[in-house]
């Protein structure tokens, strides 16, 4: 009978004769397969969780935490969940995502009474949080303008070098960070927008850039705008931060303003996880300034294209939490409250760390501490610095130096100011 | 603005750039030691165009997507006003009244998690939801199951099973020796998109037969066969979407044998588990035979369909290794797949998930609610192909209570599917598939005289 027959061919002999046959090797396929390196940034608060110390202190991952070192969910949060659960079914949203969620995102970034909105010239999607929209965003440029590459500021956050890497967009320097002032390289990033080639593509951080909290002053953001005009370049903001680094979401998008007056096609990625509390949610937004309503149709198409074999279509959850407290001016109200309160304690954290190492009679100068903005402290710690931090104080940050002020409280700032005060001055 | 404006204003843009000089920023900062650039050497650096010209972008050139084929015909069934509409397009769960349907299991664990005070919404681990981890793993190979004992399988939440497939695909354009994976023919229109971005090359196998609707054994055992060996295999665990032909426990008896023999490696698509027969054992033993024999493999598991969480994207990606030592370090390297797409999976649906696994009395009424769902789509199944009997319809359409699952493949071809849907309103993907919960004993006469008028007027 044929079909044996075909079954005799395809299956050796001895392999039929047993009557379960067991897998061919006894050698795994994956025996090459090397351990992968611990992420630099999520890995301290695995070593953080591992230690049994009870003074142990978390200045690691940039999540937001009370004054008793608590985590923190909102209020504006909790309502819109109570008012969500049960009420709704879980359909799959469409392949860009919550319309209602897109609408109020770009609200934010663009300004509630955009031009850019009401002529709908952006093409945008909801994406996973800020890593997802750069992600996008990072395959869509490869797609499309496959020469292209980035300029991304040193430092950075380090999973932006991985996920332009993954799209395989080739990565150029662009010099920010000043060491010896703890500020802005300023001249140093003017060269380099300058000297790169006409039509460049930029990764800028909005406000708050993580990790250094330095950021551009408004002047130099105007600079920097005019500067990108001659040479044509790409700007693309990661807005990871808006409302976290001055209380005030419209202050915070001053950069992304200035440069969408200026007449620049933007591209931009926001994130809700830092201030709206919704980390895990994975809730964001890529959006594209484009010329005219077509082309930003055409867009959002083939960024859905690209969304579509990643995973489909987005999660609902955390776009209902967003579009519920957004399209509510209570809640919106609410919220804007909650996330001054979060930026406030920050501010007043980053104060009272500095008054506390000058109290302690340091020799270094720490007014980096209140210049910087944002969740992140860029200490200037060196790397041993900050071993001995964590093996002889049980502190743990990132071994750039990078503190998270946000893990900061009334009650660990005198450990912590004293900890590394005798890191400073004893060898 | 046609095509033609828009030339002319970017003609119009380029002329206005070289007749307008900009004056610099009025204040530079303390650091800035630069001179404005009026007068320099560059060309490039003489103007820039005004605000008010109209800006040129990079991405001009981008052409318009195609609407994906399936999501698409959602999109063109909610424009047609006609009352008489039935959406048997994407493969959603509908209710007899055509309603979305949220599992009681699932509201319950929805109050829960709202009314616990304690919760947070802090980042889940790359890898997910351990809880949620363990227990997916539980569920499609087994609580028994010696690999889960012998701790060989690396299990990672990811975004339904589509991001399951994307970073097990990606997974293995990294790590696997062999680049090229053979899917059924036909199958879900998205998997070859899929595995092409994770960067593997895809080839067919022939699966479904159009002559008996149903599986051509023979020619999936010629290809398999004939694929060099290493290569993947993307096998779906049950119900085949779209054709809902699936092999028999025989022939996958034998297909294992052959994907052995052969030293292919298989990967799993599991969408419908508890959705086929109605028994979440029964439609993971095709993953269990290959794992009972000692081998590897990959499963991509989604809660999308059997727990109704379609938009929550709850999944698990699990990869069973030979040894826990592999496990460990291919987890390792899932991660680093994983963090430059998204850093970490989302909390919300995958706690739902864990909430209903870890409690026997949750979990046994959520395979209650399971099974109702799976048996009202077998009475639907059954409902339209008496229907059609019925009607005298010309053909053999018993493939309609043989095939499995949420799909049938019905035969019909594209011409005949458009002049149902314009003439009877009835909403389906071109290649004949129905989405059979989308049926109700309501519309199914309406549906069974749509085909008849078909397959008697149309080709």
């Amino acid at each position: 009978m044929a079909l044996g027959a075909a079954i005799s061919r395809a299956i050796p002999r001895r392999a039929l004769s047993s009557a379960a046959t067991s897998a061919r090797s006894a050698s795994s396929w994956w025996g090459h397969v090397e351990p992968a390196p611990k992420d630099p940034i999520l890995g301290v608060t695995e070593a953080f969780l591992a230690d049994p110390s009870p003074d142990k202190v978390n200045v690691g991952v940039g999540a937001y935490r009370d004054d008793n070192g608590k985590p923190v969910v909102l209020e504006c949060v909790r309502e819109a969940e109570r008012r969500i659960a049960g009420t709704l079914n879980m359909e799959y949203l469409p392949m860009g995502g919550s319309v209602k969620m897109i609408e109020e995102t770009l609200k934010l970034a663009y300004g509630e009474d955009s031009e850019f909105i009401k002529d709908k010239r952006i093409a945008a999607v909801q994406a996973l949080s800020g890593t997802g929209a750069c992600r996008l965003f990072a395959d869509f440029q490869k797609r499309f303008l496959p020469d292209s590459q980035i300029y991304i500021p040193i430092p950075t956050w380090a999973n932006h070098h991985n996920i332009w890497r993954d799209a395989r967009v080739p990565q150029r320097t662009l010099r920010y960070y000043h060491p010896e002032s703890k500020g802005l390289d300023f001249a140093s990033m003017m060269d380099d927008i300058r000297n790169a080639p006409n039509g460049s593509f930029f990764l800028l951080h909005a406000c708050a850039h993580n990790p250094t909290g330095v950021d551009p002053s408004e002047e130099q953001w105007r600079e920097i705008s005019y500067q990108f005009k001659v040479k044509n370049h790409f700007p693309f903001f990661d807005m990871a931060y808006q409302g976290f680094a001055s209380g005030d979401p419209e202050r915070d998008a001053k950069a992304i303003r200035i440069f969408l007056e200026d007449g620049h096609p933007i591209g931009c990625a926001q994130s809700y996880a830092k201030n709206m509390g919704l980390y895990g949610q994975r809730i964001g937004c890529l959006s594209i300034l484009c010329e005219d309503e077509m082309q930003a149709v055409a867009v959002k198409s083939q960024l859905q294209q690209l969304a579509r074999p990643m995973y489909s279509n987005p999660p609902v959850h955390g776009a209902l939490i967003v579009s519920t407290i957004l399209g509510d001016t209570e809640l919106k109200n609410l919220w804007l409250k909650e996330v001054k309160g979060m930026a406030d304690r920050i501010i007043g954290m980053r104060k009272a760390l500095r008054e506390n190492l000058e109290k302690l009679g340091s020799p270094l100068s720490w007014e980096h501490i209140t210049n910087q903005i944002g969740m992140f402290c860029y200490s200037g710690l060196t790397p041993e610095q900050v071993d001995r931090l964590t093996s002889e104080f049980h502190i743990y940050m990132t071994r750039n130096g990078r503190i998270s002020m946000a893990g900061v409280t009334t009650g660990n700032i005198g450990y912590l100011a004293n900890a590394i005060h005798e890191v400073t001055t004893s060898s | 603005m046609d095509a033609a404006n828009v030339r002319g204003v970017r003609r119009l843009s380029t002329l206005v750039r070289h007749l307008i000089v900009p004056s610099p920023p009025s204040s530079s900062s303390s650091s800035s030691t630069e001179a404005p650039p009026m007068a320099s050497q560059n060309p490039n650096d003489l103007v820039a165009p005004s605000p008010a010209a109209a800006f040129s972008s990079v991405f001009a050139h981008v052409a318009q997507g195609p609407e994906d084929p399936i999501l698409g015909v959602t999109v063109a069934y909610n424009k047609d006003p006609s009352p008489v509409k039935v959406n048997l397009g994407v493969g959603a769960y509908r209710t007899e009244e055509g309603k979305p349907l949220v599992l009681n299991v699932v509201r319950k664990a929805e109050q829960m998690l709202v009314n616990d005070p304690s919760r947070v919404k802090e980042y889940l681990p790359i890898t997910g939801l351990a809880d949620f981890n363990k227990l997916s793993a539980k569920l499609i190979f087994g609580a028994d199951s010696p690999a889960i004992q012998e701790n060989r399988v690396a299990t990672v939440q990811c975004l339904s099973g589509t991001g399951s497939l994307r970073v097990g695909g990606e997974f293995l354009a990294r790590h696997y020796h062999e680049r090229t994976i053979y899917i059924p023919l036909p199958t879900w229109g998205n998997h070859p998109k899929v595995f092409t971005l994770a960067g593997l090359s895809v080839k067919t196998y022939r699966y479904y037969d159009p002559a008996t609707r149903g599986l051509n054994f023979q020619g999936l055992i010629e290809d398999l066969g004939a694929a060099p060996s290493g290569a993947i295999v993307l096998l779906h665990a049950c119900a085949h979407n779209p054709t809902g032909v699936d092999p028999t426990p025989e022939q996958w008896e034998q297909i294992r044998q052959l994907i052995r023999s052969k030293g292919l490696l298989p990967f799993f698509d599991s969408a419908y588990q508890g959705f086929a027969s109605g028994s979440l054992d029964a439609d993971a033993q095709s993953v269990r035979i290959f794992v009972a024999d000692g081998g590897e493999l990959l499963t991509a598991q989604s809660y999308a369909k059997n727990m109704g969480l379609y938009g929550e994207r709850v999944g698990a990606l699990s990869i069973v290794c030979r040894s826990a030592d592999v496990a460990v370090r291919v987890e390792s390297q899932l991660k680093l797949v994983i963090r430059p797409m998204y850093s970490n999976p989302p909390i919300h649906g995958a706690s739902i998930v864990a909430t209903i696994l870890k409690d026997r009395e949750t979990y046994n009424e959520w395979t209650i609610e399971l099974k109702a769902m799976a048996d009202r789509i077998i009475s639907m199944r059954h409902q339209l192909f008496d229907a059609l009997k019925a009607r005298g319809t010309p053909g053999d359409w018993s493939h309609i209570i043989k095939q499995i699952g949420m799909f049938t493949f019905t035969g019909l071809n594209s011409q005949q599917v458009a002049f149902m849907t314009k003439d009877f309103h009835i909403y389906m993907t071109s290649d004949g598939r129905i989405s059979m919960a989308g049926l109700s004993s309501k519309t199914v006469p309406h549906l069974a005289d749509a085909i008849h008028a078909a397959v008697t007027t149309v080709n």
